[in-house]
Parts: C-alpha cells; sequence; structure tokens
C-alpha cells in the first residue's frame, strides 16, 4: 500500500498538501468546488484578537508569473472566527491549521489562548507579514526578537506551533535555528518577498500600500533554495511554499526537505489547484514507484 | 459544486475601436447568470495567472451561450480579442450578485465600457416594463457601441464628451438636457461617473444601484484583494470593507463610499 500520509509536529495529514494562508480564506468559498476533504490541511488567513480593516486599495497587482499583494491582514477576529469559521471547517476531513497575526506580543498571546480549547490541530504564527506597519515582519526579521516572540507564544499556546518564516532577510538558517531554539514545532516557508510595481503611464504605484509582497511562480526557485537551506539548519520538520501550481512544483519542495507543502496564489489561476497537486503527486509516486511518500522527503543529492 | 469550464466561442467580433464582442457557448453559466453578474476570464498563457472579470453584456439560456463585450486595455483582453470561433477559453461564473430588478421608471445608466451590462439589464427589465420605462443613457467618449441592441428594449439617450453624438457632456447632462425622471437607477462606470450619479440620486431620493470594480485575484470572495469601502460593517470580515466580487459588483448608492 502506497503511503501519502505525512506526521507534522505529531498531527498526520492524510497527505502533504495544504493551501497557503490568506488565499483560501477559511476554506468556505473553495468548499464550492471540491471536498476539501482532499487536502492534508486548510490554513486560514491570518486571524487577530481584534478585527482588522486590512489596507486601501488597489491592494493586488498581477506581475510576470506572480503577483504583489498588500491585503494587510484585513480579518474578523479571533470572535467571530472561533463562533463561525473553525466550525465550518470541522465539517470536512482534513486538517484545521490557524494562521496568527498580531500588532504585540501580548496579541499573538491571546489569540493562541482563545484557540487552546477550539479543535484546531496546528497553529502557524505569521511573523513574516510584509504588508502591515507594526508587529508582522518585526518579529520577523531580528533573530532575537523572533526566539522571544516563539517563547512567548509557546508558553501560551496549547496546539503545536508552526513559525512562518520571512525570506527578506539575509540568512534563512540564522532565522531558523532562532525559532527552533524558542521552541517551534515546524517552520513554514516562505512568506512573500517584498515588491513594488509602478504604473508608468499614471507614474503611480500600482499598490496604495506602495510595497506588497510577491508571490507565485516567479519566488519558486527562491522558495526552493531556502527550503532547503532551512532543511539542512534545523532538526524542524519544514513546510515548503512558494509559486508551487503543480505537483511536480510540490515534490521540488519535498526533495529539496519538506515534510509538506502549501499552495498558495495558484489557487487564483485555478480553484482546482491544492486538490490536483494532492492528486498529481499520488500519480508521480505510482509513476515513479514510490511506496512512501516520506522517502521523498530531503532526497536530494 | 461551482466549476470552471471551457467555453467554445461561438464568434468574436469588434463593434468600436478596441472593443470587441465575444459570443461563448456556457450553458451552466447561462442558464444560471441574470444581468449585472460578471465571470472570471482565464488566460491561456501561466505567466498571467489572475482571472479577468468581465461583466455579462447579454444572456441567451436557449442557446446557452453568454456574450462578453470588452475594451483592450492590457495583455489579457488583448489575448482575448484573438479568440475565433471553434477556440475555447476557461470561464468560471456567474459571479456576484447582479442588479434587482424594481418595477417603475427606470434609469440604466452605462458610462463607456460600464454599458455592456447595460443591455441584458435592458432586456430583463423589458419583460417586466414598458419600453417607456427602460430609460437608458449611454455617455460615450466618441465612437458608439451597442446602441442598436440598447434601443431594441428601451428608449436610448446618448451623451458624448465630444459632442459627436447626442447631448455633449456627461450621462447627467443628458438626464437634464431631456427632463429625465425617475424611480430606480441601475448605474454602471468608471468612478467619477459613480460618484455624480450617486450624489444626483442623492439630492432626488431615488433608489440607485451601482455596479462597482476592483483588482480581483481569485474573484469569489477569498482572498480580500477587492474590497470596497461600506457604510455599514461588511458580514465577511465585520470592518466595512465589502467585497466587490461576492458581496457586490452591485451595491446600493448609500451603501459605499465612492
Ligand atoms: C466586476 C467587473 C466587471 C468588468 N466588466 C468589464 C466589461 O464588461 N468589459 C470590459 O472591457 N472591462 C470590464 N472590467 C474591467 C476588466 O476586468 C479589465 O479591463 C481587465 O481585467 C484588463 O485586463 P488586461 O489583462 O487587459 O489589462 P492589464 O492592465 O494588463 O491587467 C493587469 C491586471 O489588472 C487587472 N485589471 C486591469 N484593469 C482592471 C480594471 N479596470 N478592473 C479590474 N481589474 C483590472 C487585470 O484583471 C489583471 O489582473 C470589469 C471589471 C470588474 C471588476
Ligand atoms: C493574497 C495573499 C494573501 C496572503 N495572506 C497571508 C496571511 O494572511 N498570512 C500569511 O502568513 N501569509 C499570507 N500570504 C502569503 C502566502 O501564505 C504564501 O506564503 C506566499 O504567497 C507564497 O506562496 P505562493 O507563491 O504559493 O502564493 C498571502 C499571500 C497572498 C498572495
Ligand atoms: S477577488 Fe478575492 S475576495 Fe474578491
Amino acid at each position: 500500500m502506497k503511503n501519502t500520509k505525512v506526521t507534522l509536529a505529531g498531527v498526520e495529514l492524510k497527505n502533504p498538501v495544504m493551501t497557503a494562508s490568506g488565499t483560501f480564506g477559511s476554506g468556505a468559498e473553495y468548499s464550492e468546488f471540491y471536498d476539501l476533504g482532499a487536502l492534508g490541511a486548510v490554513v486560514t488567513k491570518g486571524v487577530a484578537n481584534v478585527p482588522w480593516p486590512g489596507n486601501p486599495t488597489p491592494r493586488i497587482a498581477e506581475t510576470a508569473s506572480g503577483m504583489l499583494n498588500a491585503i494587510g491582514l484585513q480579518n474578523p477576529g479571533i470572535d467571530v472566527f472561533i463562533e463561525r469559521d473553525i466550525p465550518y471547517l470541522k465539517r470536512f476531513d482534513t486538517k484545521i491549521i490557524v494562521n496568527v497575526c498580531g500588532k504585540t506580543v501580548g496579541d499573538y498571546c491571546q489569540v493562541v489562548e482563545r484557540l487552546a480549547s477550539e479543535p484546531v490541530d496546528l497553529l502557524e504564527i505569521n511573523v513574516s507579514c510584509p504588508n502591515v506597519k507594526e508587529g508582522g515582519i518585526a518579529f520577523g526579521q531580528s533573530p532575537h526578537a523572533l526566539e522571544e516572540i516563539t517563547k512567548e507564544v509557546k508558553k501560551h499556546a496549547k496546539q503545536p506551533i508552526i513559525m512562518k518564516l520571512s525570506p527578506n532577510v539575509t540568512d534563512i538558517t540564522e532565522m531558523a535555528r532562532a525559532a527552533e531554539s524558542g521552541g517551534a514545532d515546524a517552520l513554514s516557508l516562505i512568506n512573500t518577498l517584498t515588491g513594488m510595481k509602478i504604473d508608468i503611464y499614471k507614474r503611480s504605484f500600482a499598490l496604495a500600500n506602495r510595497t506588497g509582497g510577491l508571490s507565485g511562480p516567479a519566488i519558486k526557485p527562491v522558495a526552493v533554495r531556502m527550503v532547503y537551506q532551512t532543511a539542512q539548519a534545523v532538526k524542524l520538520p519544514v513546510i515548503g511554499m512558494g509559486g508551487i501550481c503543480t505537483a511536480e512544483d510540490a515534490i521540488e519542495f519535498i526533495l529539496a526537505g519538506a515534510s509538506a507543502v502549501s499552495v498558495g496564489t495558484a489557487n487564483f489561476a485555478d480553484p482546482y489547484a491544492a486538490k490536483k497537486v494532492a492528486e498529481g503527486i499520488e500519480a508521480y509516486m505510482d509513476q515513479q514507484g514510490v511506496e512512501d511518500i516520506r522517502d521523498l522527503i530531503g532526497a536530494v543529492g | 459544486m461551482k466549476s470552471r469550464e471551457y467555453a467554445k466561442v461561438i464568434r468574436q467580433e469588434k463593434i468600436a475601436p478596441d472593443v470587441y464582442s465575444l459570443w461563448i457557448e456556457a450553458p451552466q453559466i447561462a442558464a444560471e447568470a441574470k444581468a449585472g453578474q460578471f465571470l472570471s476570464l482565464y488566460s491561456a498563457d501561466k505567466s498571467r495567472m489572475l482571472p479577468r472579470p468581465i461583466s455579462i453584456c447579454e444572456i441567451d439560456p436557449d442557446r446557452g451561450y453568454i456574450r462578453l463585450v470588452y475594451r483592450v486595455v492590457g495583455a489579457g483582453t488583448e489575448e482575448f480579442s484573438g479568440l475565433c470561433e471553434g477556440g475555447r477559453i476557461q470561464v468560471l461564473g456567474p459571479l456576484g450578485n447582479g442588479f434587482p430588478l424594481k418595477e417603475g421608471k427606470a434609469f440604466l445608466i452605462g458610462g463607456g465600457i460600464g454599458i455592456p451590462p447595460m443591455v441584458q439589464t435592458a432586456k430583463e427589465l423589458s419583460a417586466i416594463e414598458d419600453r417607456s420605462s427602460i430609460q437608458i443613457i449611454a455617455g460615450y467618449r466618441s465612437e458608439q457601441f451597442l446602441a442598436e441592441e440598447l434601443k431594441h428594449y428601451g428608449e436610448l439617450y446618448i451623451a458624448t464628451e465630444d459632442g459627436c453624438a447626442g447631448t455633449k457632456g456627461t450621462v447627467l447632462d443628458a438626464i437634464r438636457e431631456h427632463a429625465l425622471e425617475a424611480d430606480v437607477i441601475y448605474a454602471c462606470g468608471p468612478k467619477p461617473m459613480l460618484r455624480a450619479v450617486k450624489a444626483y440620486a442623492g439630492e432626488k431620493g431615488i433608489e440607485c444601484w451601482i455596479s462597482m470594480e476592483e483588482r480581483m485575484a481569485c474573484g469569489i470572495g477569498a482572498c480580500l484583494a477587492c474590497t470596497c469601502q461600506s457604510t455599514e460593517v461588511d458580514n465577511h470580515t465585520h470592518v466595512k470593507n465589502k467585497r466587490v466580487c461576492k458581496d457586490g459588483p452591485v451595491f446600493l448608492s448609500t451603501e459605499v463610499e465612492l
């Protein structure tokens, strides 16, 4: 029997494919296209302790093989999320991973505490959003700050925590080790790369926020490299993402050392993308005679 | 379950400089769609990842056809303009809410590439209202398109910026020139036009429905790219930001900030 199951910090996923935070809402809109039970896990849009209105529009711009976004983490806050989104996701045979954002360490701790008694499998701590002025990336660009926030969040969290790393750093391994020292249970990367687009006819910024996070296939080689370096540097399981559109892309990340992968921007180009990646991995395994997906993790070189 | 489908191209023609009329076969969409809704059109070139939102111009439910009228403004619409009979294109829809059609004397106001959805709106209104109640005001920069179709369903009044046809000026200038009156307004067009129409409706106390435009990524309500500011808290995030793709694109003019 072929095995597609992977384990992340003690949580077993039926397959290694999940959704990238912010591209899939809380799953409701995509569940109109397919049964979310096809996925290993659904990762929700970032949620804070209180509702956040997000940034002014335009919030997105298309770029070659990718896009820039500066949504600014618009979210309804933890109360509505617990009342509405968790029960909805519970209807599906998939794991629930809640992406958590905040402006202060206290904000993050408040959210993970509220989630302690909820039927949530893992928490993904977003310390890497480039689109909000306070919090977010401030914690994700200094190894010291990252280690400290990881320690604090870990103290308050009941579920295992995944620290989501930013690629906007000089040395990703330094950040990965800091999160590991702080007690993270897993790492996910990459969040978006900070970018900018200018409308040359209007001579203005394409995004109201001026800068935005670059995602999509354009960033994939950078992401694969960072996942590889991270997997080499730490013992923690790594969740790889950045431009995954097909099963082939996903396998590349797994070979680089990812135990699981997330599909993000590709959901916009094809609402079935994440499901197709999961199916395609099985097809690849059959074709290549791979019995156990775990044999592929880090199997490059 | 919703589904994205390959639609067959029935025919395409250029109806004005840079403006194309595309008939596609999409039976499921044609069966469900109504005036004011839109489709997401996907590029065959995978380096363009985001779908292009295009309003439904006309529906032929019997044949399962949908008509889209769009202006070439960039690489995506340029690609679509090359589609020929027998070709195919991936589409998703119908998306968004559409115009809630009401009885009474109506203004159907379209500006530029906001005119196409008024064809189906007029067509649907003609089933519940007399021709004289369907007052269509179309504002063009210069070159006109879809005027024949619009005349077929209602009374057409034209405004052009350069005065080459109809009233020289804006859609509101045309309304004033002809001393037109209405109980309800449906409008789609550039933001300055929508602002002016909203102000006019406010002064006259007329119920006014406007179709909004914003950059989209998912097109289905998941990514929060396409929000517009609303006067009341939205029921998704509870922060006064409504999603144009899901909560709209049609809003009551008093419901949104312009
Ligand atoms: C609800 C809705 C209905 C629309 N209906 C029509 C219609 O019936 N006919 C028509 O000609 N146009 C319509 N538009 C505008 C149309 O979506 C854009 O002109 C089109 O996306 C441009 O694509 P492009 O690749 O040619 O241009 P590019 O500028 O190369 O596009 C780059 C990116 O920006 C987005 N974009 C560019 N202009 C707009 C815009 N005005 N609104 C939203 N996104 C934009 C594109 O979708 C793409 O993601 C509608 C827009 C919305 C939101
Ligand atoms: C529209 C959009 C919204 C996003 N929102 C979040 C978010 O709320 N939290 C987060 O941690 N990452 C967010 N991200 C980053 C993605 O989860 C992912 O890390 C990144 O896009 C790279 O993957 P991709 O190329 O497959 O999209 C967002 C990305 C996009 C495109
Ligand atoms: S385009 Fe994604 S929410 Fe509207």
